[in-house]
């Protein structure tokens, strides 16, 4: 093992570790209301950078993903009394279902019909929820979560180690597809599709599988939320900020490795939760707009790329 | 029969409504289907436009009077956005089709805030006395406030197309999508041509918009709705077929009125997606367009 795997892996254990003993430490709740959020847009935003990031397809429809794992998961869990970490694992392969069905329409098309479609994924999923009685359609449903169990002080902790463990499987998750063979295929997709077809990099097998990695994590990330809003609803579940921010997050933090998406979510959403706060929503939208469009303009390898570019490794 | 009945006031509302999609997808046929720039803030525009004319018309004009006025304003709105897009992004020889996208989702939302900013969330709409009541054919019913922007959707596109295919002006940028290089050689500067393309485009969003306003009342995030609905159609016409595009939309049209009239309205959004799906996936060059 390298060296920096295992700085990779201890700082793994670090995180783990805090995630189930910070709730024994802080005693205000609202950190872990708060934090829940943030570590949802890592995981979202983690997701993405799979697919968007890596092999440079850009999917406008991580709501899509976002809310069919909400929705799966109420429905598993109000229905049959799922678990909550089996409704996550269905949730995922859900989730990666979804994404080869959605990379296998569009996939062999140009990058620009596949963004298109991904956001029509979005739209017809919603109209499917919205005209199905069982799920609760327009008017949302109810969903009385689990009971934390005894090594988690309350039901927002609970849900917050919960996330913890989702953000850090799926970060993981995000790094071993960087450094192993998928990960330069999806370069080589990135820099020259027709390049890398002719010399024998299998694109469309690759492609389908960071849809299905990336399909998986973005369902994933939505499956404790209805639990932490104990309400799920169409407009909220298939929320276009959740769709913007997925694609701001890895923007603004930066594309190429794993690192950047992080980054870019801990310091969008932490800004976020304190603008909803503070300021109107709206105004929380306006200003995540305005940095989306500054980064794309201005520096279009994100922040990762304005400081860790100095080694002058290839521009892949 | 009564379900004859049904049937046929679904396919006459269809085709208006298709019709009225036409003209939304109008300005995309250019900056998509000719210029090859992904403006998926084109639907946020027309929604612009739509409020735009709803201001004018509180002060006592005529919606397609203003309409009219807000050519000018919106055709140099197109030219600053194509001046900012072209600063930022051709310079650096060639833009990025993921970075564009980004860039004009990006601008769409700042589009829609800053209308929710002004004109507050509620739903806004246009009365005028020719568009209060509905025509009645036999059986069919037909509402003016439908029947008056479906009859302004062909008119407009008939206009675009001809200068696109009979005038100097309108070759060139047919032109400068294929062949930068030769253009220049020719002696026109395929940026300024561009720009002017953009511009035009962006003011046929202010048409659609006042055509979107007469049909129904409007609210500052009803861009993203008919986002599906303008790229099937330019997609599915074929990236650049104007007369395709009609054709299309009433397809799309119909088929949104006969899903609403026997499943449910709540359907009708997925409609034009499902359909744009399953054409990329069967027929990727369009229905009227040339395999490429």
């Amino acid at each position: 093992m390298r060296k920096n795997s295992l700085v990779f892996l201890a700082g793994i254990v670090i995180v783990l570790a805090l995630g189930f003993l910070m709730p024994w430490l802080l005693r205000n709740p609202f950190y872990f209301f708060a934090g829940y959020v943030v570590l949802q847009y890592v995981t979202i935003a983690t997701g993405w950078n799979i697919l968007g990031g890596y092999a440079g397809y850009i999917n406008f429809g991580a709501a899509g993903f976002f809310g069919a794992g909400v929705y799966l998961s109420a429905f598993l869990f109000t229905s049959f009394g799922l678990p909550l970490p089996l409704c996550i694992l269905a949730a995922a392969i859900v989730g990666a279902i979804l994404g080869v069905l959605m990379g296998y329409l569009t996939l062999r098309i140009q990058g620009v019909y596949f963004a298109i479609a991904t956001l029509g994924l979005v739209v017809v999923l919603e109209t499917i929820v919205h005209n199905i009685s069982g799920l609760g359609g327009a008017s949302g449903m109810a969903v009385y979560g689990p009971r934390p169990p005894a090594w988690s002080p309350g039901p927002s902790q609970y849900n917050f180690t919960v996330m913890v463990v989702i953000a850090v499987v799926s970060v993981a998750l995000a790094r071993w597809v960087e450094i192993s063979w998928i990960g330069r295929g999806l370069r080589a997709v990135r820099a020259s599709e027709d390049a890398a077809e002719c010399s024998g990099v299998p694109t469309l097998r690759l492609k389908l599988v960071a849809c299905a990695l990336s399909g998986a994590v973005l369902a994933a990330a939505g499956a404790p939320y209805p639990f932490y809003t104990s309400f799920v609803e169409p407009v909220t579940a298939f929320s276009l900020i959740i769709g913007l921010n997925a694609i701001a997050m890895p923007l603004i933090g930066g594309t190429r490795t794993w690192v950047g998406p992080v980054i870019g979510a801990l310091l969008l959403a932490s800004v976020q939760q304190i603008a909803t706060v503070t300021i109107s929503s709206e105004l929380n939208i306006l200003f995540v707009g305005a940095v989306l469009i500054a980064f794309v303009a201005f520096a279009p390898g994100g922040i990762s790329d304005l400081f860790g570019r100095k080694k002058g490794r290839a521009r892949l | 029969m009564l379900s004859i009945d049904i049937l046929l006031n679904a396919i006459v509302t269809g085709i208006l409504l298709g019709s009225v999609y036409a003209s939304l997808a109008l300005g995309l046929g250019i900056t998509f289907g000719i210029l090859h720039i992904p403006n998926i803030a084109h639907p946020t525009l027309v929604v612009a436009g739509a409020f735009f004319v709803y201001t004018l018309t509180q002060w006592g004009l005529d919606p397609i009077v203003a309409a009219l006025i807000g050519l000018v304003p919106f055709y140099l709105l197109g030219v600053v956005l194509y001046a900012f897009y072209s600063a930022v992004f051709e310079r650096k020889g060639g833009a990025n089709v993921l970075q564009s996208l980004t860039l004009f989702f990006g601008l769409s939302l700042v589009i829609e805030i800053l209308l929710s900013l002004g004109f507050g969330s509620e739903l806004k709409s246009v009365s005028v006395s020719y568009i209060g009541s509905s025509l009645k054919l036999g059986v069919l019913t037909v509402p003016y406030r439908l029947l008056i922007p479906a009859l302004l959707a062909p008119v407009t596109i008939a206009a675009v197309w001809f200068y696109l295919s009979r005038t100097n002006s309108g070759t060139a940028i047919r032109a400068v999508a294929h062949e930068e290089r030769a253009l220049s050689i020719a002696g026109l500067n395929p940026a300024s041509v561009k720009r002017h393309a953009f511009g035009i485009a962006t003011a046929t969003a202010v048409i659609a918009g006042a055509a979107l306003i007469m049909v129904g009342p409007i609210e500052p995030f009803a861009g993203r709705y008919q986002i599906g609905r303008v790229f099937a159609i330019v997609v599915l016409a074929g990236m650049g077929s104007i007369p395709g595009s009609l054709v299309i939309a009433i397809i799309i049209g119909i088929a949104e009125a006969l899903v609403s009239s026997y499943l449910n309205p709540s359907w009708s959004p997925g409609v034009a997606f499902a359909i744009l799906l399953l054409g990329l996936a069967l027929r990727p060059q369009g229905l009227f367009g040339a395999a490429r």
